[in-house]
Parts: structure tokens; sequence; C-alpha cells
């Protein structure tokens, strides 16, 4: 069985399966999307709560650290009522689109980028608070200093969130609907090629996923090591 | 200092090249500006590979593409009372036709048949080859205490196991009896590894690949019979759905040449699908 799906995943690559194609750009846009917004917001909020102190902070940090294990079909179906014509958002026709998969994803990958960015920038700044305070600088302009120099951290950060983006299938399954051709990711199809009993074509699918995380994560190390070279 | 800008520069454009067409258009109306309709219909008519033969068809006839969501009969009934489906496809009559009485669609027509199958064990255990009837072979599935896996998910294939159950007057618990809250194709796995019985409709049978030791051990009762349903939405309800769209739909489904494309359809040689559209339709 295991050979037969890698020589199925062989196959599919040296044939540019234009349906392949189509699905794995999907999967990486949505994917990619997902984790460029939710980094966008998540750094900055992480920074944040690593730098202010209020009330209620304790109960905001546990919140998000037990958000990183909701499940993803729990944050899929949140998703889905919400976006659903009789759900709140219904009006914008959202739902089934490769949009609302992104919006799933945001919300499933949004407390990791939060948890360990306050936690990496809570580390640093415990090294780097007495020069700062004693340069008066201010907290709100602390943030984007911090985030800059933990930024090899951070790294690792947004890959743990891309990891959580492209293996879930939960949450995409239900917003998305795996409809062929629009919203069919890779999870998606290894999902459905189970279903339909066609084991070798589903675990060749899951290697060709496994094959382009590693990619991603090989370009990330490069970027990485390039950061850390130019540092001297 | 320039340096150190290169490799992130270089990060940041990989991935806005990514993103951009994600969020500036929809793939759909990157290929062709087709206008389409959400389809809510079962995992059956989805696994078996219906759809990809008969919506190319559709398609070229009235250049409507059919975006189709396979879920269990259940959930597609939940999906289109939210508003979320222009049209049904599924099999379960007579929750379909409540549907219709409830208001929530207007109209209900008989698209296909085909069957159910009983799958199990090579060996058959419980000799459910030999029964007589369908109940005969449940009972003595249920005497023998031979595993048997039930979809357990209020599909349209699993309300058809627990009616034949009841049809047959047995409580259909214990260890031997597993509801495994799965689709067919799933289920289908999960029997060939446990070495189960289970009820399945034909059409995902004769497609699924992974059978190891299972067989089709009883068919052919009428109690068996799968009808297969379209519906169509209230306007009243539900003013925001594709209702022209759907209509067309439902109508090239009960016409001669969509009825024609569903009796082509073939798996390994087999035909899945019956159409049984009323002829004065």
């Amino acid at each position: 069985m295991s050979d037969s799906a890698f020589i199925t995943a062989l196959q599919l690559i040296a044939n540019f399966d234009p349906e392949l194609l189509a699905i794995v750009s999907l999967s990486l846009r949505v994917s990619l999307s997902a984790v460029i917004i939710a980094a966008f917001i998540g750094l900055p909020l992480g920074a944040a709560l690593a730098l202010y102190r209020f009330p209620g902070r304790a109960i905001i940090i546990v919140v998000f650290n037990a958000l990183m294990g909701l499940p993803p079909v729990v944050a899929g179906l949140s998703v889905y009522l919400l976006l659903s014509r009789a759900g709140p958002l219904g009006e914008f026709g959202l739902l089934f689109t490769p949009t609302a998969m992104i919006v799933a994803q945001v919300i499933l990958i949004l407390p990791i980028l939060v948890s360990l960015t306050r936690q990496r920038i809570e580390e640093l700044h415990g090294e780097y608070a007495e020069q700062l305070s004693s340069m008066s600088v201010s907290k709100a302009r602390r943030i984007p200093t911090l985030l800059w120099d933990a930024r090899l951290a951070l790294i690792t950060v947004i890959l743990a969130g891309l990891g959580r983006a492209s293996a879930e299938v939960g949450a995409v399954m239900i917003v998305g609907g795996n409809i062929d051709g629009v919203t069919r990711v890779m999870t998606t199809a290894i999902v459905l090629e189970t279903s339909k009993g066609n084991l070798a074509l589903a675990l060749g699918l899951g290697l060709i996923l496994m094959l382009l995380v590693a990619l991603l994560n090989g370009m990330a190390y490069l970027i990485g090591e390039g950061t850390k070279r130019s540092l001297g | 200092m320039t340096k150190t800008w290169l490799p992130v520069l270089l990060g940041i454009t990989l991935a806005a090249s990514f993103i951009t067409p994600a969020l500036a258009e929809d793939p759909v109306s990157t290929e062709e500006k087709a206008p389409f309709i959400t389809l809510a219909s079962t995992t059956s008519t989805e696994n078996s590979g219906l759809f990809d033969a008969i919506l190319p068809q559709f398609k070229k006839a009235r250049g409507i593409d059919v975006h189709v969501v396979a879920v269990g009969t259940g959930q597609a009934f939940e999906m289109a009372r939210r508003g979320d489906a222009d049209s049904l496809l599924v099999h379960d009559k007579t929750a379909e036709e409540s549907f219709v009485a409830e208001g929530y669609a207007t109209e209900r027509d008989d698209v296909m048949y085909n069957d159910f199958v009983l799958i199990g064990p090579k060996d058959d255990p419980a000799n459910i080859n030999s029964a007589e009837s369908v109940t005969d072979a449940l009972a003595r599935i249920a005497d023998s205490e031979a595993p048997f896996a039930s979809r357990g998910d209020d599909s349209g294939t699993n309300r058809a196991e627990l009616r034949l159950w009841e049809a047959a007057d047995i409580q259909a618990q214990g260890e031997w009896y597993r509801e495994l809250g799965s689709g067919m194709g799933a289920t289908l796995n999960t029997a060939a590894a446990m070495d189960a019985y289970t009820l399945s409709d034909r059409a995902t049978w004769v497609s699924f690949d992974n059978r190891q030791n299972l067989d089709l051990l009883y068919a052919g009762d009428e109690a068996l019979f799968n009808q297969y349903g379209s519906l169509l939405m209230s306007p009243e309800k539900y003013p925001h759905l594709k209702h022209d769209l759907a209509a067309q739909w439902h109508q090239w489904l009960l016409s001669d040449e969509g009825q024609q494309a569903i009796a082509d359809f073939r798996v390994k040689g087999e035909q899945l699908f019956f159409p049984n559209a009323a002829t004065n339709k």
C-alpha cells in the first residue's frame, strides 16, 4: 500500500496533473493568506500583551493559551454559523468560498501566534527592559523594536501557525464545502479519496502535502540563516 | 544593514504573490464568469463520481456551474433550512416530503433510484447469503451477533437502515452493533478493517476500491429500494437564493437529456443510478 502511494505521488507530480496543481495552489493561497493576516494581528497583539499590565491580562493570556487547542471543527462550525445565510454575516454570501476558509484558519492560528509571540517578547523584554527604560522609550515604541529583534524566533512561531493551517481539515471542510474546483484543498481531497477507498491516492496526496510544508520550512530556514549571517 | 533586509523583502514578496490573488479574486470568477448554484447533496452521489459525469453535460447545455457540497442527508437538509443551498439532491423521500410540507421547499420530484445492498465478510458468518428477505438477513446478523457497522450519522442510508431494523422488529444494540458516525466510504473502510456487515448504497459500493475481505452478500429485496429526489427551495422563505438557475438544474435533471446522462453513467461497466423522473414532467 505505501509503495503504491509513493508511486502515485510521484506520478501526480511528474505529470503536473492540472487538477492537482489547482488544489495545491488553493491550499497554499488559503493557508499563506491566513498566516500573513494572523501574523499582522497576532505579532503586535502578542507583544502588547507582553509589555502592558492591565486588569484582566491574566485571563486574556489564559484564554489565548487555551484557544491554541481549539478543535478545527469547532472553529469551522463557528465560522459556518457566522457566515451562513441565517447567521449574522450571511448577506455577504461568503460561505463556501476560499475567503471563508481563510477566515476560519485565521481564527485557528491567531491564538498560536499571540501566545508564542507574547512568551518570546516577554523573555526578550526581560533582557532589554532596563536599557529601554533608561532611554525612556515608550511601551508603544518598544513593540516594533522588540519584534524586530526577535524576528528569528518569530519565524518559528509563524511556521508553527502555518503548520496548523496547512494540516487542518475540520474547519475548511465545513466552511469551504470541499467543492470541486472551487474550495477543494489538499486535506479535504485526502478525506474525499479516503472515503472513496482510494487509499493509495489519498496517501500520495498526503506525501505531496508533506513535501510542500517541508519546502516552505526549508525556505524559512534559509531566510533565517541569511539574516543571521548578515547580522554577522 | 541593507543586506539584512534582502531575505525579509524576498519573503514578503513571495508571500504577497500568494495572498493577493486569493484576496483579490475568487477562483470562481478568475476562470470563467459562469453563473453557479450551490447544491446540497449526499456523499453517495459524490463518492460514486456521478457529478463528475453529469455536471459537465449540464454546464454545456445551460452554461451553469453546480457547486456540490456533499454531506449526509441530515446535514444537507439543515444546510438548506439555513438558506445555504439553492437546491437539494438527496435520498430520504419521507423527510423530503415533509420538507415541502413545512414550506422550506416548493417542489420535489423523483430523479433516479438505485438500491441498498448488504455488505459483509466473504465467509458470511451470519449466513445472510441465503436469507429470504432483508429482514431475515438482519435477523440472522443480530442472532449471530456478528459485528455490524452502522453509519450512525443521520444520513439517508442511516435512516433507511434504522427503518429496516424496525421493520425486522429488532433492537439493534449491543457490542456487535457499532455506530460509526461516518460517511459511506469511511464506514466501508472501517467495516473492511473489522470484518463487519454493513448497509451501503450500491453506487458507493461498486466504486469503492478498498474492499479487502468484503463482498456483496444480499440484495434485491423491494425494501432496499433507494429513491433520490430533487428539491427546489421556497422563493418566499429564501428570497436571496438563485431560484431561476436552480429551476434550470431541476428541470434539466428531469428532462430526457438529464435522465439519459444519469443512465449513461457507468462505473466498472455497471450502471449505478436508474433514472425514473415522471414522464409527464
